[in-house]
């Protein structure tokens, strides 16, 4: 035990995490320059090109110190982005230390701010560590003095390195040996583990990673999931190489891999604690959390034809992401789908574009929303997540949406672009810091529905890139919600349905007239589009009629192009949805929810 | 080649009971107009082996059509030919096949084609309908179309065919050229009245892909009327030659009603060229033309009176007797290069080469390209947007069989596009200008299972065509 040491690296998004893992498995020799990719632990193409962590993956690297002890690294990667944040606390749990990474050109950002205090939290041993010091806009003096201000560590501490470049990659590895305390732990004690991430593989089913905190597990043990009483038969333990290496047992102090016969990543919690059971024990392991979605939003195969094959592959993603859950929905407009919930936005837009790529599938995303709740008049509490379920309006007494507290960090210049965006979108509270000088920190609570549309976007659009932003849930609000519709020729459109705050209702609808102006081809009627509660109109746009389409000449030679014309336009049309007589093609729909700078 | 027997009418709700219709492509033109994308060489050098060609490949019909009643000699430039090469044209169709008697036998001219002497004896070859390709009565326009003629000749041209006894004359007609005003444009149609013709097509000009005027268009050479303009003229036309007496019968063609002629050689009047007439009386500008428009009694928006009219009066308009076998799925035949011929659900078209042609029927073969076997589907929904195209519609039976098209009828009707009358919807002077796109409004979404093994079973009853 006293050779190994648990760490992870935490940074901003783009700070460079994964570059600097790559290098530490490249200096502990684990692989040749040959079969050297970038960014090793990213294995889904959407990670590398996005550059971000989705799924963790761990490794253990063997390292030879410079005292000529050898050492097991076990390095523990962690999702970049705040709507993992509970996996990321789990995975920090499983640490003594962390690598906090910050990018000399860029400085301290509000992620790195909120992965410290997440750190801090489990008293994690913090070595702060200045990466892309090869960078001609680096400021490594200016990003010392952010290191001691705004986060309170010790700057001379701090590591400077060029992962990249490969410079400084011995020092890191030292400091995680000589910095990071060893775990601690008893073998004697009974087996309890924590389960920090679990991947599918369609041979062996869910591989739950785990850290042994005290005791030890090896094959033909029987182990029982703490939270949900489930018990497995293990079949295999082992550590994370490049790829799984069987082990006899894992024991107190190391991170590994359990093989048990489980179907499905959906049969294990997140969090939850591993025990033996001929021999449990007492307590889990606190922290402990069921993870609910918070952002929602249906999901439509492009063709109705698709439904079946749109099914099959949620069911196949499902495999390996516990945090999707999904029901079926059904519109009018789009007809048969799924309801799905998600940890944030990003996790939505991960599932649909892996649906989209990996599972070969056209869909639809209606416009997200999040979980409302009504009082009805009965007393009764409902709580609502599909514009579709809103209740009647006449039986609600109260309504409430959840709120978050979103810190924005910034340099002093944008305070008012901020300020100014953090009230169109219903901000309260809000309070400035400055924890440095040219930079402010605001936060302040705001609905989670106004951020989960459009709202990085327009954050980094006013502050050209600078601002970074990152939010906690708070609670319920009381809040003056409607349900607006979206009607063509007054027929309602239900997949563009949304419960949105009485006052934000205009610009919303004003924004949907308008992209549907843009998106529905003229036809041979006027077509009318207005948003509206209830029965009051609140915004319209018009398209006008064709004028004339007609071509002069039919004759013999010219009857089957025209029939052809026709078949295929007939085509065409099935590729439409028909809302009362009025054609409306599939893109429509995508386009009213890109936000305004796509 | 075995010869096909002809298939029961019966056996396809879609047949025409209407003797048949024969065309015969002439691939002659001595310059190409502008816009024309239609087959044609400038060579004529080809005239008899094409002559000789074309008689062979109406040996391979003799049996399948055997007597019809139009015979329209379309180009190209049929009026190229000499009259010995028409003479042994039509001898030699003739040998194949039979006219009835009343056979409207229709020769395309230009009218610088047209002297005297070959008009008079273009009828005594049993030419009894000439259709002149005037175009404009403004040189300036005949100049930028490419033609070959002026307006002197056209008025020359006329002259000759009245002179000569013929009692059917068709003008073409070009409008919605680049800069033409509504005025140039009534102009022309002012003057195309005073001719008195029987049969007016009026065809707004198109900007073909690969046409001297195509490519001008690409260029950003020519600048074409807009959609708001074209509809001004569309509207303008429509309502002009019905005030005179014109039935707008199908989108682009205008028929007279037959009226015993006062006089058999008119006194032609000419315009000045370049010069405003002051015998045309001063146009409303199209804002006030536009207004009146909405409200006016036109014969068109009125249709039930005005069949009742044509009923009680017994007059029947001058259509184009021949043409209309196109819209109304009446079989033709078409002879020559790049002609289509349809009968019995089958639709087949020759090869567009002339030097193909000629070699494919000197070895015996037929110079046919392609062909497609109508399933029931297609062929309604040929019905169904020819039908729309005209002023006598289509059966309600048709519609009946898309779902929701109680519904659809109801809306187009409401929106002034659609009247029905006698158990068919017909479009209105309004619906015409949206012709093309009524049809879709009465497609359902997709064949159903039951329509796919309909046609399936309807295209097993159609006998496969050896050729």
């Amino acid at each position: 035990m006293p050779h190994i040491r648990n760490f992870s690296i935490i940074a901003h998004i783009d700070h460079g995490k994964s570059t600097l893992a790559d290098r530490l498995i490249q200096w502990t020799g684990m692989v040749g320059e040959r079969q050297f990719r970038d960014q090793l632990l990213d294995t889904m193409d959407i990670e590398r090109e996005r550059g971000i962590t989705i799924k963790s993956n761990t490794i253990t690297l063997p390292y030879t110190a410079d005292n000529g002890e050898e050492y097991e690294l076990n390095l523990i990667d962690t999702p970049g982005h705040v709507d993992f944040s509970y996996e990321v606390s789990r995975a920090l749990a499983s640490c003594e230390g962390v690598l906090l990474l910050v990018d000399a050109s860029q400085g301290v950002e509000a992620q790195t701010v909120a992965n410290l205090y997440l750190a801090m939290e489990h008293d994690l041993t913090i070595i702060p560590v200045i990466n892309k010091i090869d960078l001609p806009q680096a400021d490594v003096e200016g990003v010392k003095g952010q290191i001691e201000r705004e986060l309170g560590l010790e700057a001379d501490q701090a590591l400077l390195c060029s992962a990249k470049e490969g410079l400084g990659v011995d020092e890191v590895l030292e400091a995680i040996v000589q910095r990071i305390p060893p775990p601690k732990g008893s073998l004697e004690q009974p087996l309890s583990a924590l389960i920090f991430d679990a991947q599918y593989d369609s041979f062996r089913g869910a591989i739950i990673s785990c850290r042994i905190f005290d005791g030890e597990v090896k094959p033909g043990d029987t182990i029982r999931f703490m939270y949900n009483q489930s018990t497995h038969k293990v079949e295999e333990v082992g550590i994370f190489g490049l790829q799984r290496e069987p082990k006899k047992k894992l024991s107190a102090g190391m991170v590994g891999y359990i093989i048990a016969g489980i179907k499905t990543v959906s049969d294990t919690r997140i969090g939850d604690t591993v025990t033996l059971e001929e021999r449990p024990t007492a307590q889990p392991l606190p922290g402990f959390k069921e993870v609910k979605p918070v952002v929602f939003a249906s999901i439509y195969p492009v063709s109705a034809d698709d439904y079946q094959a749109l099914a099959e592959a949620l069911e196949k993603y499902k495999l390996n992401d516990a945090a999707l859950i999904y029901q079926k929905d059904a519109s009018a407009a789009l007809g048969q789908g799924f309801r799905c919930g998600f940890l944030g936005l990003l996790h939505l837009e991960i599932v649909t574009e892996r649906l989209e790529r990996e599972f070969g599938q056209s869909i639809i995303t209606t416009v997200p929303g999040v979980q409302y709740r009504f009082t009805l008049a009965d007393g009764q509490t409902i709580t609502v997540d599909n514009p579709m379920h809103y209740p009647d309006p006449t039986r609600i007494k109260g309504s409430q949406e959840p709120y978050i507290r979103a810190a924005i960090l910034v340099p002093e210049r944008y305070l008012g672009a901020v300020l100014k965006l953090c009230l169109e979108r219903r901000g309260v509270n809000s309070h400035i810091s400055y924890p440095n000088p040219g930079r402010v920190e605001v936060t302040f609570e705001i609905p989670l529905a106004e951020v989960i549309i459009d709202f990085y976007d327009r954050l980094k659009t006013i502050t050209q890139g600078y601002g970074s932003f990152d939010y906690e849930l708070l609670d319920y609000r009381d809040s003056d919600l409607v349900k607006l519709d979206i009607l063509v020729n007054g027929e309602k459109l239900d997949a563009l349905s949304m419960i949105v705050h009485r006052t934000r209702a205009r610009d919303w609808g004003v924004r949907v007239c308008d992209r549907l102006k843009d998106e529905i081809p003229r036809q041979m009627f006027k077509i009318a589009i207005q948003g509206a509660i209830g029965g009051q109109v609140i915004s319209r746009s018009t398209i006008s009629a064709f004028r004339k389409d007609v071509t002069a000449k039919c004759y013999g030679g010219d009857i089957t192009r025209k029939r052809k014309l026709l078949e295929k336009q007939k085509a065409g049309k099935k590729k439409m949805k028909m809302v009362g007589q009025v054609m409306i093609p599939q893109g429509a729909f995508v386009a009213v929810l890109k936000t305004e700078n796509e | 080649m075995t010869p096909v027997p002809p298939l029961p009418a019966s056996m396809n709700p879609f047949v025409d009971a209407a003797l048949p219709g024969l065309y015969v492509h002439v691939p002659f033109c001595l310059s190409k107009c502008a816009y024309c994308d239609f087959y044609s060489i400038p060579d004529g050098t080809l005239i008899p082996d094409w002559l000789a060609a074309l008689e062979k490949e109406a040996g391979f019909y003799q049996d399948r059509f055997g007597l019809f009643d139009t015979f329209y000699l379309g180009g190209g430039t049929p009026s190229l030919l000499d009259l010995p090469q028409i003479a042994s044209l039509m001898k030699g169709l003739r040998r194949h096949f039979t006219f009835s008697p009343d056979t409207e036998v229709t020769l395309e001219a230009n009218p610088d084609d047209l002297t005297a002497e070959k008009v008079k004896l273009y009828q005594d070859l049993g030419v009894n309908r000439l259709s002149l390709g005037v175009q404009s009565i403004h040189d300036r326009e005949l100049a930028f179309l490419g033609r070959r003629h002026n307006v002197r000749q056209t008025v020359a041209a006329l002259e000759a065919a009245r002179a000569a006894g013929f009692v059917n004359l068709s003008l073409d007609l070009i409008y919605g050229l680049p800069g033409q005003s509504l005025e140039d444009w009534r102009k022309t149609l002012v003057q195309a009245v005073t001719f008195d013709p029987e049969h007016i097509s009026c065809y707004q000009l198109t900007y073909e892909p690969g046409t001297p005027l195509g490519r001008k268009k690409v260029r950003g050479e020519v600048i074409p009327a807009t959609e708001e303009e074209e509809r001004d003229f569309f509207l303008f036309t429509s309502r002009f030659l019905e005030e005179r007496g014109y039935l707008h019968y199908e989108i682009s063609n205008f028929a007279r009603l037959a009226e015993p002629r006062k006089d058999a050689t008119p006194t032609l009047t000419l315009p000045p060229q370049g010069g405003g007439n002051p015998s045309v009386a001063s146009l409303p500008n199209n804002a006030q033309f536009l207004a009146n428009e909405e409200f006016c009694p036109g014969l068109i928006n009125n249709q039930e009176s005005f069949y009742r009219k044509l009923e009680t009066e017994n007059r029947k308009p001058h259509y184009s007797r021949h043409n209309r076998k196109y819209w109304n799925h009446t079989p033709y035949l078409g002879l020559g290069p790049g002609a289509h011929s349809f009968q019995n659900g089958v639709r087949w078209w020759n090869t567009p080469s002339v030097e193909q042609y000629c070699r494919e029927l000197a070895q015996g073969r037929t110079p046919v390209a392609d062909r497609e076997i109508l399933s029931e589907e297609q062929l309604r929904l040929e019905v169904l947007f020819l039908g729309l195209r005209t002023r006598e519609g289509v059966s309600l039976d048709l519609l009946r069989q898309v779902p929701g098209w109680e519904k659809t009828l109801h809306n187009l009707k409401k929106e002034g596009l659609l009247e029905v009358h006698q158990n068919r919807a017909a479009p209105t002077r309004q619906g015409f200008l949206l012709a093309d796109g009524l049809p879709l409004q009465f497609m359902d979404e997709g064949m159903g299972e039951d329509d796919i093994y309909y046609a399936l079973e309807t295209s097993a009853k159609i006998p496969h065509l050896s050729f």
